[in-house]
């Protein structure tokens, strides 16, 4: 059993910032990164709406330079998962992979995956066909027919991507709006190579265990109306889920999975904090995930010298 | 890079299909913040399975053939072969620890 003062797990925008306010305070912290490491800004293009970077920077650009901050002040990493926790005993136990660390004050910054369509061919299209990272395989869809379904900023900063390789990229979204930003629904609206087929919902994806995707089926929700259309490749904008499944015997999550917080960072187990989005229904931004890492961190902080001082 | 073997178009069945040893084959590129993340794993087991697997990196960007030959569409896609024939294909990140259970099965 190694022992830590401060544990952040997960390594987005929320835990390095945490970790890099941890170390500032004199704070003998760990990061617990997951797998990959450096959260959903690892595959998002470009950030064009974080403060201090007029021209816009990378996601895994930013990312790295975060991390190069939280070193800077002593952060400790270990790119593993967390297997287990035990907050019921003090202090806390985290598992990482069959490492067993203690901790006396945990910061959980786990974010957030991406979301599939519920329905049963997703997982037999998987890696053939459907993604949910259009940086990472928008390559290998070059002169292709694409559809990206969804209607927020992560759908639409994909379709936009998308178009860098493909002939035609296709926006499915259930509603007859998109969620998506002012700017970057500009963006796309103005780019000859997207079409947005509105109130629409994937029925099912078609094609062959070998080829992968071939088509899906789509219904429009307002005339009931069924088209199947030919595609090459699907990708899933349809928002994310909070990867909380660890804690959930341990702090107090909401219907959907969110930790819930008090006071700024405070999860309902006292010494354990939550920050950015495994947190956050309803903002899910970079700079909001950092900010709560700064409150997460200040609370942390304060717990241990309560603790100290008692 | 180091102790990762990088294989090309041209000595992929050399180095992989006709090799007598086991490999792990982690497909990749320079712009796919998943499979940077990941390098530093795959090069750790390098070292640790050197002489009982190959494990290589193939850049997707430079060698068009072979990931379509393997029908990839998603990086980083990670293929085991024994005996030239692939035995397993995992997609996207994976941890040190699942990577290694699928390197046990193959020794």
């Amino acid at each position: 059993m190694k022992e830590r003062d401060i544990i952040i797990i997960g390594s987005g925008p929320a835990g390095l910032t945490a970790a890099i306010y941890c170390g500032r305070a004199g704070h003998k912290s760990l990061v617990v990164e997951g797998v990959p490491s450096g959260g959903q800004l690892l595959t998002t293009s470009e950030v064009e709406n974080f403060p201090g970077f007029p021209d816009g920077i990378s996601g895994p650009e930013l990312i790295e330079n975060m991390r190069k901050q939280a070193e800077r002040f002593g952060a400790e990493f270990v790119m593993k998962d967390v297997t287990s926790v035990d907050f019921m005993s003090y202090p806390f136990k985290v598992n990482a992979e069959g490492d067993e660390y203690s901790a006396r004050a945990v910061i959980i910054s786990t974010g957030a995956k991406a979301r599939y369509l519920d329905i049963p061919s997703v997982e037999v299209f998987k890696g053939k066909g459907i993604s949910a990272c259009a940086t990472c395989d928008g390559f290998f869809y070059r002169d292709s027919i694409l559809y990206v379904i969804g209607g927020g900023d992560t759908a639409v900063e994909e379709a936009i991507f998308l178009t860098k390789f493909a002939k035609e990229v296709n926006i499915v979204h259930r509603r007859d709006q998109l969620r998506a930003e002012k700017y970057m629904q500009d963006k796309l609206f103005e780019n000859p190579k997207i079409h947005v087929i509105w109130d629409s919902v994937v029925l099912d994806i078609v094609g062959t265990k070998e080829s992968g995707v071939q088509g899906l089926i789509l219904k429009n929700v307002k005339t009931d109306e069924v088209t199947e259309r030919p595609a090459d490749g699907i990708f899933m904008g349809i928002g994310h889920s909070p990867a909380t499944t660890v804690f959930k015997d341990q702090i107090v999550l909401d219907e959907k999975g969110y930790i819930i917080c008090t006071d700024g960072a405070k999860t309902s187990v006292e010494g354990v904090f939550a920050a950015g989005d495994v947190r956050d229904p309803q903002f899910r931004q970079a700079v909001a995930a950092a900010g709560t890492g700064c409150k997460a961190a200040i609370e942390a902080d304060r717990f241990l010298r309560d603790v100290l001082t008692k | 890079m180091g102790n990762t073997l990088e294989v090309t178009d041209d000595t992929f069945d050399s180095e992989i299909v006709n090799s007598q040893t086991p490999a792990m084959v982690d497909f990749w590129a320079t712009w796919c913040g998943p499979c940077k993340m990941i390098g530093p794993v795959v090069e750790e087991l390098a070292v640790e399975y050197k002489g009982k697997v190959k494990i290589a990196k193939m850049d997707v960007d430079n060698n068009r053939k072979t990931p379509a030959k393997f029908g990839i569409r998603n990086i980083p896609t990670l293929i085991f072969f024994k005996g030239g024939t692939v035995v397993n294909t995992v997609v996207g990140a994976q941890s040190k620890t699942s990577l290694e259970a699928e390197l046990k099965k193959l020794l």
